[in-house]
């Protein structure tokens, strides 16, 4: 029976990675979903009135609303006729949903921001971007640490010296400073830049692990056989080595998933991160000190719940994986 | 030193070359092609790589790294003014968080299996995914903004007042932060030592359990969690950019964090070669504290 088999067998009998694998495969369908444009497709749809509250909480908070908007009203005019009083009074009436030009809900599922857009939409769409980031730049990490490790653990000498000196470089800068020092550097937002520098800065953890599995790997028969028939350089790290160091790999795209999901969210609740018109956890945070402040706690409610809710089942499916597939380790 | 060196080529590579040039980002919006022209010569940008490369290497050997290109201010001069209250923050912090996180490591690992154990890990797996943002904003605003417990933001003038009023909430929130990933860490790192024969042997000649656990235990667990202490440092130097940002704690963080909203490459250069090399003085430091816990370490 195959290795992955085997796994798979010790996988299914653990409760705790079943149930967080389908959540993880829940939130991929999700973000599958909304990238088809088949949910949460018009999240930028200014449904509700502005700030508008969870439906469960209901009227009481606008009335709450209302007044707060009433005494604010009075004002000393001095006796000069207000020159914005229309307007004024037109973008009162309009937070409060009494416009008569939108049809504008007074309550949304879960609220709304500062436009009046539902926060729920925003939240799976915020999934998608960052489930997008979190795989992307993963897999480019775990594709740049087998390439380097592969090569340094193989070929040894020159190569290993080479690409060790790297590790060391990079690894002797805090991640998150050298995140941003490439942020500064590049200084253009959108999805594809944040994968870039995540995936760039982020191999090396993964390098250092390959290598080592790849200088235990290489004197191994099965090489040496491989190399008794002609196999060639490549033909034998990818073809005869990579396959038995396959796992390693797989665990540590996962972990990295989760720690570039976090990475990302920081890079954009700062503005280094997605661009303006692409909604994620870390641009939803980023409106929540103000809304705090103001007593609107639902948007940092639902992006915390959504993210902590795809991490902790990200890190638990983790730890099955590398239980099923390395059962020593306990 | 040749890392260094990398980190000198890296950075420069990185600001230099990726980068572009600085002349579009210093000039502004509604820049004339002289001003471009003048604003390059004074930076020496119009010269070869090489030479540029050479200007930094002296910059980095003597370190000055010049004036911020947005506030003009020596950059030497916003290091010794910077670190202050960096490490007012920081120091309490690391502290703290290491003995809370062994004291409750030390309780699961006794405990294991327990319903303990498995409570406080499944806590510790669900509050290391919520955002280090979150524990900001959620203790920022309940702690401070409602029940008044610490100022909101700010920084005093004294030393006293800075560390106990200022820096009290920042220190709860990174203790808060840490805590979590701390213990599932050395809870790991204990549990390696429990299973091993001198354990079995000073519980056999009748030693307590508080000193089995306290004195062998925890001088055997010492060396990986001495490495963790250790590496946590130079990221915490520069690391504690979101609680610095948010507390308007004017240390290095903040200023990591204006620096890259403002493009001002000086400042970015300078912190990443000092933190690199304060990096590498560090790990030197825990090889020589290894060798102080257990003198079978070898240093090559």
């Amino acid at each position: 029976m195959s290795l992955w088999r085997l796994a798979w067998r010790r996988f299914l009998r653990d409760r705790v990675g079943l149930v967080s694998l389908v959540i993880v495969i829940a939130f991929v369908a999700l973000a599958c979903a909304s990238a088809a444009g088949w949910v949460a497709r018009d999240w930028g749809e200014e449904a509700g009135v502005s700030y508008a509250p969870p439906r469960f909480l209901g009227l009481q908070v606008e009335e709450a609303a209302a007044q707060g908007a009433a005494t604010l009203r009075p004002q000393e005019t001095y006796g000069i006729a207000d020159p914005l009083a229309e307007e004024l009074a037109e973008i009162q009436k309009d937070l409060l949903g009494l416009s008569g030009t939108a049809s504008r809900a007074g309550t949304l599922v879960f609220g709304g921001d500062k436009w009046g857009r539902d926060v729920v939409k925003k939240a799976i769409k915020g999934t998608e971007t960052s489930l997008v980031v979190g795989l992307a730049a993963a897999a480019l990490a775990a594709f740049l640490g087998t390439l380097f490790g592969a090569a340094a653990g193989y070929y040894g000498r020159w190569v290993d010296d080479f690409f060790n000196w790297l590790y060391s470089v990079f690894t002797s800068i805090p991640y998150l400073l050298l995140v941003l020092a490439v942020a500064a550097v590049l200084n253009q937002k959108g999805t594809a830049t944040v994968i870039l520098i995540l995936g760039l800065t982020g191999w090396t953890g993964i390098f250092r692990l390959i290598r080592a599995e790849y200088l235990k790997h290489k004197v191994r028969e099965y090489v040496l056989a491989a190399d008794a028939i002609g196999a060639s350089d490549a033909r034998r790290m990818f073809a005869h080595i990579l396959p038995n160091v396959s796992h390693v790999v797989l665990v540590q795209l996962s972990l990295h998933v989760v720690l570039f999901i976090k990475s990302e969210v920081i890079l954009s609740f700062l503005g280094f991160g997605v661009g303006v018109d692409t909604v994620s956890w870390g641009s939803m945070l980023a409106e929540a000190p103000s809304e705090l402040i103001l007593g609107m706690w639902w948007q940092i409610a639902a992006a915390t719940l959504a993210m902590a809710l795809a991490v902790t089942a990200f890190s638990l499916f983790t730890d099955s994986v590398r239980d099923a597939l390395d059962p020593r380790l306990q | 030193m040749p890392t260094l060196l990398g980190v000198v080529l890296l950075v420069f590579f990185l600001f230099n070359w990726v980068g572009g040039d600085p002349a579009y980002i210093l000039a502004g919006k509604i820049a004339n092609p002289e001003s471009i022209e003048n604003i390059r010569r004074s930076l020496g940008v119009d010269q070869p790589y090489w030479v540029q490369l050479w200007i930094f290497i002296q910059q980095v050997a003597v370190a000055d790294f010049g004036a911020s290109w947005s506030t003009n201010e020596r950059v030497s001069q916003i290091f010794a003014t910077r670190l202050g209250p960096s490490l007012t923050v920081l120091l309490p912090l690391l502290v703290v968080s290491t003995i809370l996180a062994l004291a409750a490591a030390m309780l699961v690992a006794y405990y294991r299996g327990s319903l303990t154990d498995r409570a406080i890990m499944i806590g510790c797996t669900v509050g290391q995914s919520v955002s280090i943002l979150v524990y900001i904003l959620v203790l920022q605003y309940l702690l401070a903004y409602q029940l008044g417990w610490f100022p909101v933001q700010g920084w005093g003038s004294t030393f006293a007042d800075n560390l106990l009023v200022y820096a009290a909430l920042p220190i709860l929130v990174g203790v808060v932060v840490s805590l979590a990933p701390d213990i599932r860490l050395y809870r790991s790192f204990f549990l390696e030592e429990m299973g091993q024969d001198y354990v079995r042997t000073a519980r056999a000649k009748g030693l307590g359990e508080g000193r089995v656990m306290g004195l062998h235990v925890l001088r055997n667990a010492a060396i990986p969690i001495v490495t963790n202490v250790m590496t946590q440092v130079p990221g915490l130097l520069a690391g504690a950019f979101l609680i610095e940002r948010f507390f308007s704690i004017p240390g290095i963080g903040r200023e990591v964090i204006l620096a890259v909203e403002r493009s001002d490459f000086p400042v970015i250069k300078a912190v990443t070669v000092y933190v690199a090399i304060a990096t590498m003085v560090i790990n030197l430091a825990a090889d020589l504290l290894y060798r102080m816990l257990d003198p079978r370490v070898q240093l090559k």
